[in-house]
């Protein structure tokens, strides 16, 4: 069967919808049939409704994704109750541990992203891994700051990203990798994202997964959730009427 | 001595201004070698087959074994002479007559 390729994160500026367009437009020509776009809670509902419309015109899968970035504990979980019934994917962007393992261990959340630049802030260890890999939450790593990044800062995030693989291969985590792109130029083909992970000692099977199976299994299951069908895990209303 | 298996790449160059063979694929040495090292980049054989200043494409020679090391080497190219530049593989063939071939049918 052909795979179908998925790019979570695109982040263009989008106050210019224009050169988001560009970003769809050279997404499709790469081979991706599923997108999404970097929000926060404050992003301009129409600018995304124009977005998804655009996307549907040139036959791309839009997929609705929030980032969250809050402060603790409690602003993580106050922030999921309002959002996890109106976006398909959440992600949240981890800078104080006290949210990575809150993050990690709550099943409303799909992604967990670290800074790149920040290595301090990289808090995904051996006890984030154990949380994540019991709540089907999956890591998710940008492709753009391995691009642009040059001599040692890149070698040490390197470093950071095979002890990190280490861990996802060993907890069975589901692995997504992302352009994270925020230029045209740095959009790059699935099967050359996946090539990277050639540098973490992945298969080209399972480094092709990162850019297909794994984001296609979190929106299938988010959007079955959302359906208005859904009861629970498995269990579906058919038909509903007079028995 | 055993046969080495070769792989010929087919690569669209997108960038704002025309390259020149030389600046191609001394950065296409220069992004292996700083991702395998210089060990890393003798064992991958890689030569430039030819060039399309017109069409902004080129054919890069590589090992079997190392053609994953060199498509990952590709994929973080960003800059050549100071222009920023992207490299994205069109095809991947045993030979040269094939990948001309298969290049035809695609655009990107």
């Amino acid at each position: 069967m052909k795979r179908l390729f998925a790019d979570l994160h695109l982040s263009p500026p989008l106050h210019d919808l224009n050169y988001a367009f560009q970003l769809v437009k050279k997404a499709k020509l790469l081979g991706y049939q599923l997108l999404s776009f970097s929000t926060n809670l404050y992003s301009d509902k129409n600018t995304l409704n124009l977005l998804k419309n655009f996307c549907k015109e040139i036959q791309i899968d839009f997929v609705s994704r929030i980032d969250l970035n809050p402060k603790n504990r409690n602003e993580l979980k106050s922030q999921l109750r309002k959002v996890r019934r109106k976006y398909e994917v959440i992600c949240v962007k981890c800078e104080t541990k006290e949210v990575a393992r809150q993050a990690a261990q709550d099943r409303r959340v799909d992604l967990l992203n670290f800074p790149s630049l920040y290595f301090k802030k990289r808090f995904f260890d051996r006890a984030e891994a154990v949380l994540a890999s019991n709540s089907l939450t999956s890591l998710e790593i940008d492709v753009k700051p391995l691009l642009i990044l040059e001599g040692p800062s890149r070698t040490r995030l390197l470093s950071f990203l095979r002890r990190e693989t280490a861990l996802v291969k060993d907890f069975h985590i589901p692995l997504i990798l992302s352009s994270g792109a925020t230029t045209t130029l740095l959009q790059r083909k699935p099967r050359e994202i996946a090539s990277l992970l050639n540098l973490f000692d992945f298969d080209m099977t399972s480094a092709l997964d990162t850019v297909s199976r794994n984001p296609y299994s979190i929106i299938m299951r988010n959007r079955e959730k959302l359906g208005s069908k859904f009861v629970a895990p498995g269990i579906q209303i058919i038909k509903e009427g007079k028995l | 001595m055993k046969r080495v298996k070769r792989r010929y790449l087919a690569l669209q160059i997108e960038s704002t201004s025309a390259l020149n063979p030389r600046e191609l694929i001394d950065a296409i040495w220069i992004a292996v070698s700083k991702l395998y090292g210089e060990y890393g980049a003798s064992k991958t054989n890689l030569s430039l087959i030819d060039f399309n200043s017109k069409k902004n494409r080129a054919i890069v020679r590589t090992n079997l074994i190392s053609l994953n090391q060199v498509r990952a080497s590709l994929t973080t190219i960003t800059s050549i002479a100071e222009q920023q530049v992207s490299l994205h593989v069109m095809a991947i063939s045993g030979t040269i007559k094939a990948l001309n071939k298969n290049i035809l049918k695609k655009t990107l």
